[in-house]
């Protein structure tokens, strides 16, 4: 089985001011095809730095990082927007919807910046949005959805590029517990099912524990890497 | 596509999730299309503020598209009005244009002496018409009135375009006698004899009773400089009896002008000269040195001055509503700063998903030229809509001109560009972590 994600001594150093502030120091790790990973970790640990590299939203002032075979590590801003339109999904804890699209149009978005014809568009978003069992409710605005409702709309704008991996920042940060439950079958059976692979930050063990694997993070390194402990199983 | 519409076919309550969607191989960027119908929900979303912000640019072109379509109607309508009285006309009047305040006494220079001198010259002219024009009280039965009253010759009547509504013009014999006559502008007649019949009534003239035997046709022209305001009386008449028509040594009688009509356009400027070099040698001017004391001016030359300075005038005024352009320029850049700042988190998703810099920068930069754009179109309706009232109400014939819509509407274009570029590149440049954490 091929590696989807590759990570060899990555590290980031932010600069504010004079001061240099080592967020990453050097990490290194694989994430295989059709695996889901938790990483883990207080805060100020790293892990939301590592999930923006991961996320190609910030490049590495160290380290080299592969995905799906493609070293992004030294692309550019465009190639990397582009790299995010064509290899990644994002789930965010705010699922970060827009208040004035109604659904099916919040998932069509990253189609629209790769240029996907309108009909097509539209058949994916439809699809997508049905995965997630949203079918029934496409013309609605994220104000008329409940929070688990946004953040499954959220899941289909992942999937409509038909990503390489998911990349979710605390999916269900912002749910009760029962929603939260469901937002993770989701995923999991999105991951078992499909062999979808999918990246996921987290604070809580009990949403770890839906993961196979669990990076922890600790002072801006990798301090375990270890199987899920107890594997819920939806 | 068909597999996508296959996928689309699955009942919707089978167990979720069914299956990924079919990889998408697709690389392109965003239709221009797609970033105008984001730009137009965006502004939608804000109705009452951008309406507020077109409003600027609405009241620029507007503005500049009525005044510049009042400037040419005005120039037009003076241009013909003078074109009217014909093209070939010499003006001769005492004092000089270019001595200003200081031309005062001189303006006293121009003689009935002058006139003889100039008749005597033979020129090639179709006529020449002597004047001297005075306030007069005017005293009829029922009515009474100040008016100019021109003393002159039935020349004057002629090199004018004047014609007779009714009764007759004095004749040369008359005018040089000075007959106790008058002619009423069509105007004036109506002030003082209403509706009734003007010709064969008297009208007392600063106490001494004129018949009055003829009525103008009305010649339009707005307010007391209109002919048809005036009043015309024999020379000699209005010479004799009406105060200060003496010159200065008190031998010779005083003209406000004389009208020469040349008979041939080519000979205009010759004429000119002709009569320019006879007036110095009456008036004892040195062949250099002092500047003339009397001014001959054509009507060509009068018409280009008046049209030099209605051109500047429109200009100036356009200029002037040309700023609040520009300020509704800086309206706008206003609105898009704020826009950018709040939308800090929209751009962030929006790169999130892969939105390019320059798919930003376009997104924001169409949504100021839309904003300046469809303010413009409003504004160059609105100067439109008032160009056409004014001509609808008779005022003036107020053209917009294919000029002007290009100029304004290319302005407003310009303005969104200018200033939309500055809040774009903010919007573009943000960085997505930042941006997407933005609260």
């Amino acid at each position: 089985m091929s590696n989807m994600i590759v990570v060899s001594g990555l590290g980031k150093t932010y600069r504010l001011g004079s001061v240099e502030v080592p967020a990453l120091l050097t990490v290194s790790f694989q994430i295989a095809r059709g695996e889901f990973v938790a990483i883990m970790g207080p805060s100020g640990s790293g892990k939301s730095t590592l999930m923006n590299l991961l996320g190609c939203l910030d490049t590495p002032s160290s380290g080299r990082y592969w995905l799906d075979g493609e070293e992004v590590s030294q692309l550019d801003g465009n190639a990397l927007a582009a790299l995010r339109a064509r290899k990644l999904g994002f789930v965010f804890q705010q699922y970060m919807l827009m208040a004035r699209y109604s659904a099916l149009r919040n998932v069509e978005l990253p189609l629209t910046y790769r240029g996907v014809a309108r009909r097509e568009r539209r058949e994916r978003a439809l699809a997508a949005l049905n995965i997630v069992g949203m079918a029934e409710r496409t013309e609605h605005r994220p104000n008329e959805l409940s929070g688990g409702q946004q953040q499954r709309v959220a899941i289909a704008r992942a999937l409509a590029g038909s990503p390489s991996v998911v990349l979710a920042d605390e999916p269900t940060g912002a749910l009760d517990s029962r929603t939260s439950a469901e937002i993770m079958n989701i995923l999991q059976r999105l991951n078992r099912e499909q062999g979808l692979t999918i990246v996921m930050v987290t604070h809580e063990h009990d949403i770890a524990a839906y993961a196979q694997r669990v990076l922890t993070m600790r002072d801006g390194q990798l301090a375990s890497d270890a199987a899920s402990r107890a594997q819920v199983v939806a | 596509m068909t597999q996508s519409t296959s996928l689309l076919e699955r009942a919707p309550e089978a167990a979720l999730p069914t299956s990924l969607l079919p990889p998408l191989e697709q690389e392109g960027s965003m239709s221009l299309w797609e970033v105008t119908r984001t730009s137009f929900d965006s502004l939608f979303a804000n109705k009452v503020r951008s309406a507020l912000t077109m409003l600027g640019v609405i009241i620029g072109v507007g503005s500049v598209v009525a005044l510049m379509a009042l400037g040419a109607g005005a120039s037009n309508s003076i241009t013909s009005q003078i074109q009217s009285i014909g093209t070939n006309l010499l003006f001769i009047a005492p004092g000089s244009f270019q001595q200003g305040p200081g031309a005062v006494s001189s303006a006293l220079n121009l003689s009935l002496n002058d006139y003889d001198a100039i008749v005597a010259l033979n020129l090639p002219v179709n006529g020449i018409a002597p004047s001297f024009n005075a306030s007069a009280s005017l005293v009829a039965a029922a009515a009474d009135k100040q008016a100019m009253i021109a003393g002159t010759t039935p020349a004057y009547a002629e090199l004018q375009s004047l014609t007779l509504k009714s009764g007759t013009l004095f004749d040369d014999p008359q005018a040089r006698n000075g007959a106790n006559v008058i002619v009423l502008g069509s105007t004036l007649a109506k002030d003082l004899f209403g509706g009734g019949q003007a010709v064969g009534q008297t009208v007392r003239v600063n106490g001494q009773p004129l018949r009055v035997i003829g009525v103008l046709n009305a010649k339009g022209g707005a307010g007391g400089g209109s002919v048809d305001m005036q009043a015309l009386a024999p020379l000699k008449y209005v010479l004799d009896y009406f105060p200060n028509t003496r010159t200065a040594d008190g031998n010779r009688y005083r003209l406000s002008s004389i009208i020469l009509s040349v008979r041939d356009a080519t000979d205009v400027d010759g004429v000119q000269g002709r009569l320019t070099a006879l007036l110095r040698e009456l008036h004892h001017l040195p062949g250099d040195g002092k500047k003339d004391d009397f001014t001959v001016l054509s009507q060509a030359a009068f018409l280009s001055t008046l049209n030099t300075i209605t051109g500047l005038l429109t200009a100036f005024l356009a200029a002037v509503a040309g700023i609040s352009l520009l300020v509704g320029g800086i309206g706008i850049m206003n609105i898009m700063l704020v826009s950018v700042t709040e939308r800090t988190r929209e751009i962030g998703l929006r790169k999130a998903v892969g939105a390019r810099e320059q798919d930003i920068l376009m997104q924001f930069l169409v949504e100021a030229i839309v904003l300046s754009l469809t303010g413009g179109l409003i504004g160059l309706a609105l100067g439109g809509g008032l160009a056409l009232a004014v001509t609808v109400a008779g005022v003036l014939n107020a053209t917009v001109s294919p000029t002007s819509v290009m100029l304004a509407v290319g302005f407003a274009v310009a303005v969104g560009l200018f200033f939309g570029i500055y809040p774009a590149q903010r919007a573009s440049r943000l960085n997505p972590i930042d941006a997407l954490r933005y609260e």
